[in-house]
């Protein structure tokens, strides 16, 4: 049994540290502030796409499920923070409407839908950006999972599942501000929002929930149950032969991945100030398989390495030359494929064995 | 004294008007080693899916243990009750080492709560060892499965069957691309795990079936035409014309 903590994972979380200090000290007390305020909060949205990506790699990278849907989780996350920013804003909005949102005293709506009650304690929000999304993937793959659909048809219905909310979501009626979203918020937990501290805040608050994610996902994914995934990935019906309920396992870990890319959601939300049914299209999700894709599937950290990697030239590249960035995405997916078919992370660690690699086996023999 | 482990009768199953198996009776006592041949396409692998839950039969009763109804069972099921698979092609888990694969096969908890929690046991180490000694890979304990020969495979594999520790072992041809002496003891490895458990061994290669030494039941066309010592089988006019003869 490996250690919790390996190197790799040691490496990653020391970085992780290192940025979570450093950033805020260039931002809030250093003369001339050499880390701009937008820059905290970039690397705020950067750290919820590398745990949406941790997400996603406990059912890829270990269960082989792969989930062309799992936007959908993150944005339901999203949702669930952004209504609760929507009833903090209270008599603050344009129409200064103390429980009704803007855009419900817009649509000229009455009351309070009944899914919103609730979300204007925090906590209740908080909780329902891991309920909702755990609750979606577990109906869902009860029901995807008990009738064995795998592979192909599995990803395309996954893809279905978030288009589907795509359009639900755009609709006024659906009580979810429509193609607008949700926006214009003001505080959380009494924090402005557009404060440098507030946004330090969340960025050390995201940098936590991917170290917790990064952790539990390893403690997970070194466990015996842990085995049966990658048993479940490798030889499935192998699995079923030994006694083992594959679609329990396929479940357990769909639903708490689930629940992990809904938190990160939850993050997300307050720091780029606005959730839309954007967040739901497929082409987003597709974005999150090439993060784990880059970065190396069934490494954790690799996922969540391609994750900030794959995002910092997005935001460098869509600023330089905005039409060339789905090409230049598509180029780099067609490249990890074929030249590196274990990621970024695996190459970097093959690449580093080569260069002493009599020492370090001999070595591990010898312990053995 | 008849104490059937494994009773099928008057079983049928067809696939799209195609009658894989056709009123088909086998009966297996505990403890008995069988030999099940027949051509291509006589219904031995659904015979085997039948049995482990993997394909419900239109028709016909399959009893284990003489009060186990097992087609209302999976194949998740038929593998907790006690009944073991080999696949004809080795099936290991490639990226697991040697010992893993047989630990992950070990009789214990299989929920998910279970394997969460899990926490290895003297018990289990010693095992696995014995397991290891047994199929002969002891020294390739910490080596990933995928590093194996095509026959340390099926050695794996069958000995994944033991640590499930089942009363019966189903068996898809064990000596296919085996090298002679491989053939010759996996044949022993068989008769040593028969009584204790009962074993059926579905197999093409007649040198095999004839190391086994028991006895053999000739399938065609989905039911039995034959059964008896290999030698009376293969004396049998019908048999040799069917399968024998070609």
């Amino acid at each position: 049994m490996t250690r919790l903590i390996d190197r790799r994972m040691g490496i990653f979380l020391t970085g992780l540290f290192i940025l979570t200090v450093a950033l805020p000290i260039g931002n809030l007390w250093m003369e001339g502030k050499p880390v701009p305020s937008y820059a905290v909060s970039l690397m705020g949205k950067y750290l919820c796409y590398a745990l949406l990506a941790v997400a996603l790699d406990l059912v890829w990278g270990y269960c082989g499920i792969l989930s062309l849907g799992h936007g959908a989780f993150f944005a339901l996350g999203g949702y669930a923070m952004g209504m609760h920013l929507m009833r903090e804003i209270g008599t603050r909005g344009s129409y200064a409407n103390a429980t009704l949102p803007d855009f419900m005293v817009f649509l000229g709506w009455q009351e309070l839908p009944w899914f919103w009650h609730g979300f204007d304690m925090f906590w209740f929000a908080a909780l329902m950006a891991m309920v909702v999304p755990g609750l979606l993937a577990f109906v869902f793959g009860w029901f995807a999972f008990r009738s064995r659909v795998t592979g192909v048809y599995l990803s395309i219905i996954t893809q279905a599942l978030t288009y589907a909310l795509m359009l639900a979501f755009f609709r006024n009626e659906m009580g979810f501000g429509g193609n607008n979203g949700l926006t214009d918020f003001k505080d959380i937990l009494g924090f402005p929002l557009q404060s440098d501290r507030t946004r330090v805040g969340l960025m050390v608050a995201s940098a936590l929930a991917l170290a917790g994610g990064l952790l539990l996902a390893r403690w997970v994914t070194r466990s015996r149950l842990g085995q049966v995934l990658v048993c479940v990935r490798d030889a499935e019906s192998r699995t079923r032969f030994l006694g083992y309920r594959v679609e329990h396992y396929k479940l357990f870990i769909f639903t708490l991945s689930a629940m992990m890319a809904g938190v990160a959601g939850a993050l997300y939300t307050p720091q780029v100030g606005i959730i839309n049914p954007g967040e739901f299209s497929p082409a987003n999700s597709i974005e999150i398989v090439i993060w784990v894709a880059l970065g190396g599937r069934g490494t954790l950290v690799g996922a969540a390495l391609g994750a900030i990697l794959v995002a910092f030239a997005k935001t460098l590249l869509t600023g330089w030359m905005p039409e060339f960035w789905l090409f230049a995405l598509g180029a780099l997916f067609i490249l990890v494929t074929i030249a590196l078919p274990k990621g970024a992370l695996g190459a970097i660690e093959g690449g580093l064995g080569r260069l002493r690699p009599r020492s370090t086996t001999a070595t591990k023999e010898a312990r053995a | 004294m008849s104490r059937p482990q494994l009773l099928l009768d008057g079983v049928s199953r067809s696939f799209d008007g195609f009658k894989a198996i056709n009123n088909l009776s086998i009966v297996v006592e505990k403890g008995e080693l069988r030999a099940v041949i027949g051509p291509n396409g006589a219904g031995k692998t659904t015979m085997m899916d039948i049995i482990t839950g993997k394909t419900r039969p239109d028709s016909g009763k399959v009893m284990w243990d003489q009060k186990v109804d097992l087609t209302r069972m999976d194949e998740a099921d038929t593998a907790r009750l006690g009944i073991g698979r080999k696949f004809q092609k080795p099936t290991v888990f490639e990226t697991h080492s040697v010992e893993d694969n047989l630990r992950l096969s070990l009789k214990g908890g299989r929920s998910v709560w279970d394997t969460l929690l899990h926490r290895r046991t003297r018990a289990e180490d010693a095992r696995v060892a014995e397991l290891l000694d047994l199929i002969r890979l002891s020294d390739a304990r910490n080596r990933p499965a995928a590093d194996l020969s095509h026959g340390q495979k099926q050695w794996l594999e069958i000995g994944m069957l033991l640590a499930q520790d089942p009363q019966l072992l189903l068996v898809d041809e064990p000596a296919a691309g085996m090298t002679d002496a491989e053939t010759m003891w996996t044949a022993e490895l068989l008769k040593s795990i028969a009584g204790e458990r009962s074993v059926i061994v579905v197999e093409h290669d007649m040198n095999f079936v004839r190391e086994l030494g028991c006895k053999v039941t000739v399938l065609h066309q989905g039911s039995v035409l034959a059964e008896g010592s290999l030698a009376h089988v293969s004396a049998m006019p019908e048999v040799v014309e069917v399968y024998l003869g070609r």
